[in-house]
């Protein structure tokens, strides 16, 4: 069980959260940049004392600002994973590894460290300097040496954001089985909600230095609490104002035009969030008469393929992107330029505050 | 391409300038005159005196000076630019400025030299001032560039340690010394360069008596008046010996360490 709670200062940024992660779980702390997510790791880790806050592990009080107590990092056991992995680059691999274990005799020590390589599939690469290995070797020696102090807790800070794509999904899926076995509490560090739905048992957002909501990635998606976490979802948002309409639906007059309704109810200003997955296009002319209450007029702006499917965007005026197959890209010829209706039912829209 | 003319001139010009004096030592000394005013007893111990008084100097150097630069490179606290001024002054003070400074500080009847007297201790005009003088002169070098190589360390490094069970002492030694390393080389052969060639300050605060104060180049300004070939010839013994321990510093400092730092 790891506790952390911070608030006061830093920097800029007014930190105001708590977490609590229960051994075996990983916690994704996701939100944009300068939200503050790393400066939670550094109070975890004791390399960042908060102006209030408390910090406990396993029983272990590590910091506890109105008692006056507070451990040095180096009496925090945790295992932090840097976002650029943090190799001394005046040591070899396995020292590398090696450097944390300075309790173990000496002999013991290199076994140890070159244990761990092979077990990360580096045994080969043990002599070599952090320069002569690659993005991917990097991460594995960083998480072999954060591994080998068997930490009570981990700390991750964008652990694959310093890899390449193409190495990203095995890295991601060791990390994964590390954390699995260790068995030990984590927080894991992302700007992107897909990494974090990938490896957070729950996934807790901040912004601007407070979390604003915790869940798992499914929850958050299905019931954003604010437009923030709706547009970090990847969901379509439109901001707008509410008011009560017929047949006890919400309608919502689009900022710079255009009209939705809502099953949700709300009043005032609100955010309109529904996912491009739900959204249909079809040619401008004849609105289609299915189930979808809601058609919104607008001209295709960008048109990006991913994977087996393909994100559009459309400027209705306010930029709704909608989730289709290549065959309807081909279909309904659409390219920049190219006027679309884009339809969804008024189930799929929720209205969260703004 | 005139300018590129232009450049490569300007580049002619300096280097001719600043190497012509130091090649016409060599081209004016016989090489059997250099053999010769080594073996001459005095030029011999003034070389010797140089050689101690400066390790011992660098030595004093580092043992302060490290970590005072990386107290200075990474801490903030108020009046630090202040403190780094003050530290850097002994680099615009004229040799003799700093000689005469030395006497009213730490000379028999300076400020402070009751004191160390009291200890039994007596600097000027023993081997002992030469060694005050020669670390006054030469520190601010390795201080300016200690700081600079400390404060270039990604400070993820000391973090990483820290996280990985390490004290803040143990990863000053482990961490960011191997680290800074080349910077810290090139300081300390900056500040060597500066202490072998030092004359002002020591003339004036440890005096010229062969044997006890007079260093190599005490001992050139001794000779020059009167033999101005022996004079040259100890200058040639003293540029081979300066570029010998700068050329070594540099191998052993971490490859390219003056290279290196000076971008």
């Amino acid at each position: 069980m790891l506790h952390v709670e911070a608030s006061g200062p830093v920097g800029a940024l007014r930190l105001d959260a708590l977490l609590e992660i229960r051994a075996g779980e990983t916690l994704a702390l996701a939100g944009p940049s300068g939200a503050g997510k790393t400066s939670l790791l550094r109070v975890a880790a004791g390399l960042l004392r908060p102006e209030h806050g408390r910090v406990r592990c396993d029983g272990e009080v590590w910091l506890d600002t109105a008692a006056g107590r507070n451990l040095p990092p180096e009496r925090r056991r945790c295992g932090y994973l840097f976002q650029e992995y943090a190799l001394f680059p005046h040591l070899s691999a396995w020292r590398n590894v090696a450097y944390p274990l300075r309790d173990v005799p000496r002999p013991e020590r290199r076994r140890r460290a070159l244990a761990l390589l092979e077990r990360f599939g580096l045994a080969a690469r043990s002599d070599a300097r952090p320069r002569e290995l690659s993005g991917g070797e990097r991460q594995r020696v960083a998480l072999a040496r954060a591994v080998a102090r068997r930490p009570a807790a981990f700390l991750l800070d964008e652990p694959l954001s310093a890899l390449d794509p193409s190495t990203r999904g095995a890295a991601g899926r060791e990390l994964a089985a590390v954390l699995h076995e260790a068995g030990a509490p984590a927080v894991l560090v992302t700007h992107s909600f897909e990494e974090a739905a990938l490896f957070g048992d729950r996934v807790a957002v901040l912004d601007r230095g407070r979390v604003v909501q915790q869940g798992t990635a499914a929850e958050l998606a299905a019931g954003p609490a604010s437009a923030f976490v709706a547009d970090l979802t990847g969901a379509v948002v439109l901001a707008g104002t509410a008011r009560r309409g017929g047949g006890g639906l919400t309608e919502v007059e689009l900022d710079g035009g255009g009209r939705l309704v809502s099953a949700d109810l709300a009043e005032g200003p609100v955010a309109a969030t529904v996912h491009p997955w739900e959204i249909t296009l079809e040619p401008p002319a004849p609105v289609a008469s299915g189930s979808a209450r809601n058609h919104l007029h607008g001209t295709v702006v960008a048109v990006t393929p991913l994977g087996n499917r393909v994100r559009v965007a459309l400027a209705t005026p306010q930029a709704v992107t909608a989730e289709v197959t290549p065959e309807a890209v081909t279909a309904l010829a659409l390219r920049p330029g190219v006027p679309a209706l884009a339809s969804f039912k008024a189930t799929a829209v929720r209205l969260v505050e703004r | 391409m005139l300018f590129r003319v232009g450049l490569a001139v300007a580049l002619a010009v300096a280097l001719t300038f600043l190497t012509l004096p130091v090649v016409a030592i060599f081209v004016d000394t016989a090489p059997g005159e250099l053999l010769d005013s080594l073996g001459e007893q005095a030029a011999r111990e003034a070389l010797l005196l140089s050689l101690e008084t400066s390790t011992v100097a660098i030595a004093l150097i580092l043992g302060v000076g490290t970590p005072a630069a990386y107290l200075l490179a990474t801490r903030r606290f108020r009046g630090r630019a202040l403190v780094v001024t003050l530290l850097e002054l002994p680099l615009v003070l004229p040799p003799a400025v700093a000689g005469i400074a030395l006497l009213a500080a730490v000379g028999p009847a300076g400020i402070l030299g009751g004191t160390i007297e009291a200890f039994g201790i007596e600097l000027a005009l023993e081997t002992a001032g030469v060694v005050v003088a020669l670390t006054f002169v030469a520190s601010p070098f390795y201080l300016r560039q200690a700081q600079a190589a400390f404060a270039a360390v990604d400070r993820t490094l000391l973090d990483a340690s820290r996280t990985l069970g390490a004290s803040e002492a143990r990863s000053f030694v482990a961490v960011m010394i191997p680290a800074a390393l080349p910077g810290l080389a090139a300081g300390a052969a900056l500040a060597l360069g500066r202490a072998l060639g030092e004359f002002g300050a020591t003339l004036m605060f440890a005096g010229s008596f062969e044997g006890i104060t007079q260093t190599a180049p005490l001992a050139i300004y001794d000779r020059f008046a009167t033999d101005f070939d022996s004079a040259l010839a100890l200058s040639a013994v003293l540029v081979a010996v300066s570029a010998a321990i700068l050329l070594s510093v540099k191998l052993v400092g971490g490859g390219e360490a003056l290279g290196r730092a000076a971008r």
